[in-house]
């Protein structure tokens, strides 16, 4: 299991460090635990990618650590960014965090920019903000971010107002407010899932791009295997609210050991199929986050469950460790499952 | 932006134009003609001949409909049958009271509905909120001519602090002043304002509400922007929409109540001076006023477009694209 | 259906202005039949009494029952706002849906009409009919109706305008349904909650209306009882019997109140994606 306070031999605290992080919320329906117990590490310039379907709880985790949930919703276990711990702070003292040391960017730039500023007043607002920049300076500032992320005609553009641009270009820009004060973290919800297919890539190597040259970290949230596999280093599987896989892209893309993740590989359309081939699916549906099956929550649907596997939510175990991994903690190399049968799965193959 | 200007302008001259038709056209076709609604049934053959005469219905319609809108462009209007004085020296006069007493309602309802309405939506589902929604309920079925009868009796009757009705004159020399005018215009505006202030609550409740949902509110929190910072840089001004555009709708709504509050009130205001000038079948009177007010309520509405599009960008985009 | 009865019963809305709706309906039946006092009795020696054993709310300047004058009178508003909300009802919602089903300049032009009535202050037009056609109930009852009629055709075109742009009225069309048709079965139905709750805000809106025309002597004539008139005459009696100038009050404020509260509950029940945010 990760030890975030194992201090490993580099002296530096990793970028994040999530300890079983729970979200419950209380609804119409009555008391609902939305998010049950996910860790990991991020180390600076890490990119991790989590992926999941609707409803697992990953744009949750992503709003849980910005602490952008609702005030009523309780968040339990720790978050901490270079060593600080996030779930300790008030408002005011996050709001210093937020936009200076970590960024989102989120899906639907139409939305998530305000309608009624111009695009350059939204860039200039977080250096205004954390840098104390006046607005001329800050102008000129934005002015740059608009031409590193390649907004064209940049310069005409800056007194635009959001609805004048193209979807693509409305996150150009929301990538541009983002990385304003250069912040340490940068938290990508389905940054491309609105977008047309043709921009989509373009995007995603932007945000790589600028991810590497400013030596963030980057966690990249989508339900898009296929983006995966290029762009991030790591792939945590999340699913009913937990992290049921995490391994490095090409472990993960080369074998898979809980039965999800094996699923979602298996349901990708492939090409040289012989005519008439199924797609497979996996049988059933997500359950309600009202009513959590006991044990584990895949259960239901997975081929190989059996009694021991709805007694208890299974922990997460480490598959191998890679040679160079000086400790217990989830480093960049290593597998880890969740699942009670994976070493009789991978016996069988 | 010039061409949304101009698109507007030319809608407020034309709507002009097509609503002194349409009051000239209304008050043409009545049972009967001009000269025996004024006159009433028993007037004498000779009488309604001079009267048809006074009233010049003798010649086409179209040609006293220009003369009517020829001489309102230049300053000049008809003269009222009843008071035998210039409609428009009436209307000026009867002004003075109206207008103090329209901006003067305006001004209760914008303050105390943008603040209790901000206010129950900052609190949303508290008690507080809760105590806002219930009065503005209760503002609401409220009849506003009631609502003065209320004011009367408690102010009036009971605490005896001011007079039930009438108005003293803004001079001295008339028996009056500035505050001894305020002060008789202060319960007939609070009452104006009631319903209108229930309605504004609501309506910027709900604006702020829903602005404050909105997905660039989550943005500005990402930012690091505190919730105060968000609420004044982002959420006031995307709230004001719908506020401002109702703001519009009630003044029109304002100045039909005022009819009824001047009445309860006794008031010389223009809103009495319609019910006087109907009561004796005044018809020059009635037309002009009617103009007067339909006027003021187009400018209002031409103004508020104008805010609107200040106020929010892509208005002019639409418009210049259509 | 019994779910959606349930779920009425336990929305405090609905039940507490459905119970003054339902109050002001049976008091208006009621008081078809009977009255504690016929409402023509004069009874001079007895006028402006306080409220007693005999007569429970006193009795006004000509010493008519002040409780009898308020049951009849609860006729009077109710058959005020079923009529103004028929007319608006039966003129206004077909014109809604020829301008949501045609389009063009259809639409345009009952767009425009229905936008330049709103620029006229309708109690103003309405004092103006009254004032040419003769005061009473006849007159304003018409002259309110009217008033609904652009109100019923802006609110049915848009919302029929976005029935239209639905997956399943689309699909309608490809099998080849006429318009009509298509009206008819499809677009009515899903419009029909916004209408009823938009009618339970006009009715209290034309209740209001009758009751300021009835105040200034245009609307309802003796001697029909009529709450609005009622308020007027008891302002000239306000420092002998200040109470006279209440209980009509109330009683508009009471059926409008219960009205609203009637249209809210029926708002969050019939449609809940209606009520964002209240």
């Amino acid at each position: 299991m990760t030890n975030s306070n194992a201090t490993s031999h580099c002296e530096q605290p990793p970028l994040l460090a999530v300890q079983d992080l729970r979200v419950a919320l209380q609804t119409a329906h009555g008391h609902v635990e939305a998010l049950r117990g996910v860790s990991f590490v991020m180390q600076r310039g890490e990119t991790l990618g989590l992926i999941g379907e609707s409803g697992c709880g990953k744009s949750l985790t992503a709003l849980a650590i910005m602490g952008l949930l609702p005030a009523r919703a309780q968040v339990n276990g720790s978050v901490q960014l270079n060593g600080t711990e996030l779930t300790h702070l008030n408002d005011a003292a996050l709001c210093k965090v937020r936009g200076a040391r970590m960024a989102m960017i989120f899906q639907e730039p139409m939305t998530a920019l305000n309608p009624l500023h111009p695009i350059w007043k939204q860039i200039a607002e977080p250096l205004h903000l954390h840098q104390g920049m006046s607005l001329t300076a800050a102008k000129a500032r934005a002015l740059e971010l608009l031409e590193r992320v390649q907004l064209p005609r940049a310069k005409e553009r800056l007194e635009a107002y959001p609805h004048q641009l193209s979807g693509g270009q409305r996150q150009r820009v929301m990538i541009s407010i983002a990385l304003a004060c250069q912040p340490d973290l940068l938290i990508a919800d389905e940054p491309t899932t609105a977008l047309d297919v043709t921009v989509q890539k373009e995007v995603l190597s932007l945000i790589r791009q600028l991810v590497t040259e400013d030596g963030m970290g980057l966690l990249l949230i989508s339900h898009d295997l296929g983006l995966m596999r290029d762009q991030v280093d790591r792939v945590m599987v999340m699913y009913g609210g937990t992290v049921v896989e995490s391994a490095s892209t090409p472990d993960l893309f080369q074998k898979r050991a809980h039965p999800y993740t094996q699923g979602l590989f298996a349901a990708r359309p492939q090409l040289g199929l012989k005519r008439g081939t199924r797609l497979q699916t996996i049988p059933g549906n997500v359950p309600e986050i009202f009513n959590w099956p006991q044990g584990c929550a895949f259960a239901d649907r997975c081929p190989h469950a059996e009694a021991s596997c709805r007694m208890a939510v299974p922990l997460p175990e480490q598959i191998h460790a890679h040679p160079n991994s000086d400790s217990s903690s989830m480093q960049t190399h290593d597998h880890w499952v969740s699942c009670l049968k994976w070493q009789q799965l991978e016996a069988s193959v | 932006m010039s061409s949304f200007v101009f698109q507007r302008l030319l809608s407020f001259f034309i709507t002009l134009a097509v609503t002194s038709v349409v009051v000239f056209g209304v008050l043409e076709w009545l049972p009967g003609n001009a000269a025996q609604v004024i006159l009433g049934e028993t007037a004498t053959p000779e009488s309604l001949a001079a009267m048809e005469e006074k009233l010049g219905l003798n010649q086409p319609a179209l040609s006293r409909y220009l003369q009517w809108t020829g001489g309102l462009l230049q300053g000049h209007s008809g003269m009222s049958i009843s008071y035998d004085t210039p409609t428009a020296d009436l209307m000026l006069e009867r002004m003075h009271v109206t207008l103090p007493l329209a901006i003067m309602a305006m001004s209760f309802t914008v303050l105390i509905a943008l603040s209790l309405g901000l206010y129950a939506a900052s609190k949303q589902n508290s008690a507080a909120d809760a105590g806002v929604m219930t009065l503005s309920q209760l503002g609401l079925a409220l009849p506003n001519f009631w609502l003065a009868i209320l004011l009367i009796l408690l102010f009036a009757v009971h605490l005896q602090w001011v007079s039930a009705g009438g108005f003293p004159g803004w001079s001295e020399e008339d028996g009056g002043g500035i505050w001894t005018g305020v002060a008789a215009l202060l319960l007939p505006a609070m009452a104006l304002a009631a319903v209108q202030t229930a309605i504004l609550t609501r309506v910027t409740r709900s604006a702020v509400i829903e602005s404050m949902s909105e997905d660039y509110v989550r943005t500005a929190r990402a930012k690091g922007l505190s919730k105060s910072q968000v609420l004044w840089g982002h959420v006031l001004r995307n709230a004001m929409i719908p506020v401002v555009t109702v703001m519009g709708l009630q003044f029109g709504n304002l100045i039909t109540s005022a009819i009824v509050i001047e009445n309860v009130f006794v008031l010389p205001g223009i809103g009495r001076l319609i019910f006087q000038a109907i009561a004796n079948r005044d018809l020059i009177v009635v037309r002009d006023v009617v103009m007067l007010l339909s006027a003021m309520v187009i400018l209002i509405n031409f103004l508020i477009d104008l805010l609107y599009a200040w106020i929010d960008p892509r208005i002019k985009t639409v418009a210049a694209g259509s | 259906m019994n779910h959606a009865f349930k779920r009425a019963l336990q929305h405090p809305s609905f039940v507490a202005g459905s119970a003054v709706v339902l109050l002001l309906v049976i008091s208006a039946v009621v008081s078809i039949f009977w009255s504690p006092y016929p409402v023509g009795d004069i009874d001079i020696p007895n006028k402006l009494a306080a409220s007693s054993a005999q007569h429970w709310f006193g009795t006004d300047s000509l010493g008519r029952d002040i409780a009898s004058l308020l049951l009849v009178g609860s006729q009077n508003s109710l058959l005020v706002g079923f009529i103004a909300v028929g007319i608006g009802l039966g003129a206004g919602v077909p014109l809604g849906l020829l301008a949501s089903a045609k389009r063009g300049w259809v639409e345009e032009v009952v767009m425009r009409a229905a936008d330049f009535t709103f620029a006229f202050p309708a109690l103003l037009s309405a004092i103006l009919l009254t004032s040419i056609y003769g005061p009473g109930l006849v007159v304003s009852i018409t002259a309110i109706g009217i008033f609904n009629i652009p109100v019923f055709a802006r609110i049915t075109r848009g919302a029929a305008n976005s029935v239209w742009t639905r997956d399943y009225t689309l699909a309608a069309r490809a099998a080849g349904k006429s318009k009509w048709a298509i009206t008819w079965e499809h677009v009515l139905p899903n419009i029909a909650s916004v209408l009823i709750v938009q009618a339970t805000v006009q009715f209290a809106i034309a209740i209001l209306a009758e009751a300021a025309l009835s105040y200034l002597g245009l609307g309802t004539q003796p001697p029909q009882p009529s709450w609005g008139r009622m308020l007027n005459e008891a302002q000239s009696q306000m420092f002998q019997a200040p109470m006279l100038a209440v209980y009509p009050g109330v009683a508009i404020a009471l059926a409008v109140l219960g009205l609203n509260l009637m249209g809210d509950g029926l708002r969050d029940l019939l449609d809940p994606r209606l009520s964002r945010t209240r």
